[in-house]
């Protein structure tokens, strides 16, 4: 008992606490001295144009990861809604890139979209001349981001679906069948609602998870660029903090961000309530 | 022969298709179409590290051929043996595998305490120290970096394997599958053992740890998964490169474009590298894994 509340003090509650201590006051570069400052670190974060544009960015990625991630996922439960032989299989063969770093994953993405080697923008040569150049375009390195992240989670989606799919009765399945039920319809009218609390829990896992766990990737792979265009929130608190040395300001990112999972983490609790119905 | 007994080999180890039932013949075409898709879907996902396989043995001036080569070659043992010593991958692999396995056993070791100690113990504050063990699921290191280098600096814990693994040992998900485990270990078993003169650390010894080695090992993979790839405590707490993790030390091999020779054939052996333990951990334990990673989540 002891280990972990010690543990729990001392890198969650104390961190915590320094970090909104430390988003009302003005640190010198060398942290020796601290000027008391009250909400000024926020207006100021609020009202600089890059904040919102890392808002942005932050919105965009975690949308796209999620959507591709969550999409696939319901693809691959409509798909074996005719409970076909060989699923755990199939499972086995979407999910192992799951145990990819999504850096390592950044850098294999990073080649795949390379402008002058990568097999990606050969490919798109002969169906468009638009050049696919991350280092140029922002929006091609922040989808080079969001695919490479999206790959390394897909089959943790997938896995939940097929989970919450075979928790489905097959009595419920076969009765359906026997009422005449296609296997689109089937989907539609029983597979889906039965797995919409699943849907929704991935959605805000999915939603944390590239919040939070997007920093490496955006690290190792754009650092923030081309410009600023893929500079996220979590990517910011670092850059400001130990690159701009710039303190005050990253703790009261730092609180921002923490309000964002509080607020997640309250809808998944919500959801936690739901599934004991369902 | 081997045909025949093939179909019982698999309902045996895989308890999903024991689920399923047997097609109707009348919608087989259906059947097909959808394996067709699935079997896409699952070349789409291998696709990205065929290429970065097929990459890591060709030559520079193959990496370079437009249109580019899809297939094997032979390099293989040059580009990894290059990889190795540039990136000290030696050092990186056994820090990588250092913060898992020490970070992982250090969890389950805490989680398995604190959540005996809620489970099967009254005592004052207890709600308080479950409340506070629970917030700790929600606020994740990204959130408050800063603020926890300052403490491990405090601690004089920076470049040191403590100062990589301890923190991680916080876990409020383990403590809770513990925690609710135990709720379905009968109570009469714990009178049974009080009867028998049996202490509380041993009663967790003895026995509700060989009730809990599923548990265990379900987690043991997860945990290990998430060890190995973590990226910004690793990156934030370790100055000098023999402590770098191998997630972090593959990086300086990417040749940025402009001045660097592309060897993106080197780079790619490196990533081979870095991926290949915790993917094959998963492809071995893949039923642990998954059920770890669905419990832990409940």
């Amino acid at each position: 008992m002891l280990p972990q509340v010690a543990v729990t003090i001392v890198f969650f509650f104390w961190p915590a606490f320094e970090s909104l201590r430390l988003s009302f006051f003005r640190t010198s570069p060398f942290g020796d001295r601290q000027v008391f400052v009250g909400l000024e670190n926020f207006v100021r974060l609020l009202s600089a144009p890059d904040y919102y544009q890392a808002i942005a960015n932050t919105f965009v990625f975690a949308l796209g990861v999620t959507g591709i991630g969550v999409g696939a996922g319901l693809l691959v439960a409509a798909l074996a809604t005719q409970h076909i032989r060989g699923l755990a299989a199939y499972r086995t063969a979407l999910l192992w890139p799951y145990g990819i770093a999504p850096p390592v994953a950044g850098i294999i993405f990073l080649f795949i979209f390379h402008p002058s080697y990568g097999v990606l923008p050969y490919w798109l040569s002969f169906v468009t001349t638009y050049e696919v150049n991350w280092l140029l375009k922002g929006w091609v390195a922040m989808t080079l981001v969001i695919v490479a992240t999206a790959w390394t989670h897909v089959g943790y989606n997938i896995a939940f679906f097929l989970a919450g799919l075979l928790a489905i009765p097959t009595s419920v399945m076969e009765a359906a069948s026997v009422d005449g039920a296609g296997g689109l319809r089937r989907f539609r009218s029983i597979v889906f609602p039965l797995l919409s609390p699943i849907t929704f829990y991935l959605v805000v896992v999915n939603l944390i998870f590239s919040f939070f766990g997007s920093f490496g990737v955006i690290k190792a792979v754009t650092q923030g660029g081309p410009g600023n265009a893929t500079e996220i929130m979590v990517y910011k608190v670092y850059k400001d903090g130990f690159i701009g040395l710039n303190l005050g300001s990253s703790a009261a990112q730092s609180v921002m961000l923490m309000i964002v999972v509080i607020g997640l983490t309250a809808l998944q609790f919500k959801f936690l309530e739901k599934k004991v119905t369902y | 022969m081997s045909i025949a007994t093939l179909p019982d080999v698999r309902t045996a180890t895989r308890p999903v298709a024991a689920v399923t039932t047997r097609p109707r013949p009348r919608i087989r075409w259906e059947n097909v179409v959808i394996h067709v898709l699935l079997l896409a879907c699952v070349l789409v996902i291998a696709f990205p590290l065929y290429y970065a396989f097929v990459i890591s043995t060709q030559t520079v001036e193959q990496v370079m051929a437009r249109p580019p080569l899809l297939r094997p070659s032979s390099h293989v043992l040059e580009n990894y043996a290059g990889a190795w010593s540039r990136s000290h991958m030696g050092r990186l692999l056994w820090n990588s595998a250092i913060v898992a396995l020490v970070s992982t056993v250090g969890k389950i070791a805490i989680s398995m305490l604190s959540a005996f100690a809620i489970v099967y113990f009254d005592f004052r504050g207890k709600t308080l120290v479950f409340w506070m063990i629970f917030v700790t699921l929600m606020l994740p290191v990204e959130v408050r970096i800063m603020s926890t280098y300052e403490v491990i600096g405090d601690l004089g814990w920076l470049d040191t394997y403590w100062g990589l693994t301890v923190p991680l040992m916080a876990s409020a998900t383990a403590t809770f599958l513990f925690r609710q485990f135990y709720q379905t270990v009968p109570n009469e078993l714990c009178e049974a053992a009080q009867l028998d003169g049996v202490g509380p650390l041993r009663f967790l010894w003895s026995f509700l740890l060989p009730l809990s080695w599923a548990n265990i090992a379900a987690l043991f993979v997860v945990l290990f998964i998430f060890g190995w790839n973590q990226y910004l405590w690793p990156l934030m707490i370790t100055n000098t490169e023999a402590m770098r993790v191998v997630v972090i030390g593959i990086e300086e091999l990417i040749p940025r474009t402009g001045t660097h020779v592309p060897e993106w054939n080197v780079m790619m052996a490196a990533a081979m590298m870095a991926l290949l333990p915790p993917v094959a951990v998963i492809l071995f334990m893949q039923r642990w894994f998954v059920k770890g990673l669905i419990e832990s989540e409940k």
